[in-house]
């Protein structure tokens, strides 16, 4: 690992996202097949760095309702109740099941907040044509990529719920807005990963590891 | 086109960094891994083709099991009730949330759907002897697909709603839980038995 060597850009070659042949870049550059599939070719995803903005900025704008509108209201007995993302961990804490609450806590509070701390790093990063450390950039990607998903668990929790309403007079659960934002949120931090080109890091690293920054 | 072709079929650019490197030719039983970043390059080991079908099938079965069944059976005060996976989204949609149904329906049910769909679309013919229509689609659509697939999510929360619902109720998972829990390791093991790179070198 970490050895020099050249890129395929540098050396005006395109692998096929589709089937990985290493195609030679024509002239007429846009809107080339790949040789044995037929898969249009590009040397980065386009217009990465602006899409994954595009979903980023999407995905901050609902973070505070998603976290301050309830994503559920629970009525047992004539007595009302609702939860947003955190007092949903609190009220799995409070009743001794911190197994739970951690992964809930994780996965609902820690993990979004994480996620968009460093795409915003990996984006202003790659703007700033930044060749410091790529392979922990490549790292703080390949988490955010992996581990994103995983907050899906409390929209998944709310609808396993709702299921419930069928109890009739004894308990009724609704959905909340909260739950709605929430699963905006998972998704466009999930885009905008998906958008996001890791290729983009490496591209200021010079074969010896310098930057190509002036 | 063939002056578009580089004929090294051994060279491969890293999707991660596009570091440019030949495979090496012997390359049985293991992974190649890039010489810059270290993300796997190129896996070999058992039939590429026969192992994802069977997983596709077993999927399918067990996909038709989870959602036939009751997710969590319960009882309250005297009433007794199940819930299925689908009640959920149908209630989600009867509250006046239709977004938030679809993005469950499309989480759980669709997209799981969708990557047996395809499994099976793409490796029954190819076990058959010949390249299915739209192959390079399909392999395009199947990688695009795999990250919304969410049962094993979903499973974590059946957990803990199961938890939470445990203080007021008598809750026992029902043969739906189980399913989905076989059902999230057999999707796994196919999502990690699909080669696209082999499968295009056998195929081209």
């Amino acid at each position: 690992m970490n050895q020099p060597g050249e890129t395929a850009f540098a050396r005006d070659l395109i692998a096929c996202h589709t089937c990985g042949l290493v195609n030679r870049r024509l002239a007429a550059g846009i809107g080339a097949r790949c040789a044995r599939c037929g898969a249009v070719l590009h040397r980065r995803i386009p217009r990465s760095l602006s899409r994954s903005w595009a979903f980023l900025v999407a995905a901050i704008m609902l973070y505070l309702p998603a976290n301050v509108l309830p994503i559920m209201h629970v009525t047992t007995l004539g007595r009302s109740r609702s939860d947003t993302i955190l007092s949903g961990a609190e009220y799995l804490l409070a009743h001794g099941m911190w197994p739970l609450a951690l992964i809930v806590f994780v996965a609902s509070i820690l993990v979004p907040l994480t996620k968009i701390a460093i795409l915003i790093y990996l984006l202003l990063s790659v703007h700033l044509r930044s060749a410091a450390r790529p392979m922990d950039r490549l790292r703080l990607y390949r988490f955010t990529e992996f581990v994103g998903r995983w907050s899906m668990v409390d929209v998944f929790v709310v609808t396993v719920l709702v299921a419930l309403v069928h109890l009739g007079r004894v308990a009724e659960i609704e959905a909340g807005l909260g739950a709605l934002f929430f699963a905006g949120v998972v998704v466009l931090t999930m885009l905008a990963a998906k958008t996001f080109d890791p290729r983009l890091i490496w591209d200021n690293v010079k074969p010896d590891g310098r930057s190509t920054a002036h | 086109m063939s002056d578009v072709t580089l004929h090294h079929h051994d060279l491969v650019a890293c999707h991660e960094c596009d570091l440019l490197q030949h495979l090496p030719s012997e390359r049985r039983g293991g992974r190649v891994r890039c010489r810059r970043c270290g993300c796997v390059l190129h896996h070999s080991g058992h039939d590429i083709v026969a192992v994802p079908l069977a997983l596709g099938i077993t999927a399918l079965i067990l996909f038709a099991l989870s959602n036939a069944f009751p997710l969590l059976e319960f009882a309250l005060q005297g009433q007794r009730d199940a819930t299925y996976l689908l009640a959920g989204i149908r209630e989600l949609y009867a509250q006046q949330m239709p977004i938030l149904a679809s993005v469950v329906l499309f989480t759980t049910v669709i997209a799981p759907l969708l990557h047996i769909a395809l499994l099976i679309y793409i490796y029954l013919p190819l076990s058959l002897g010949h390249r299915p229509p739209a192959f390079a689609a399909a392999m395009r659509a199947t990688r695009a697909i795999l990250p919304w697939s969410m049962l094993e999510i979903f499973l974590l929360g059946v957990l803990v709603a199961a938890v939470k619902l445990a203080e007021q109720a008598t809750i026992v998972p029902g043969p739906a839980a189980w399913a989905l829990g076989l059902l999230v390791v057999v999707l796994a093991a196919a999502a990690s038995q699909v080669h696209p790179h082999r499968l295009w070198d056998r195929v081209a």
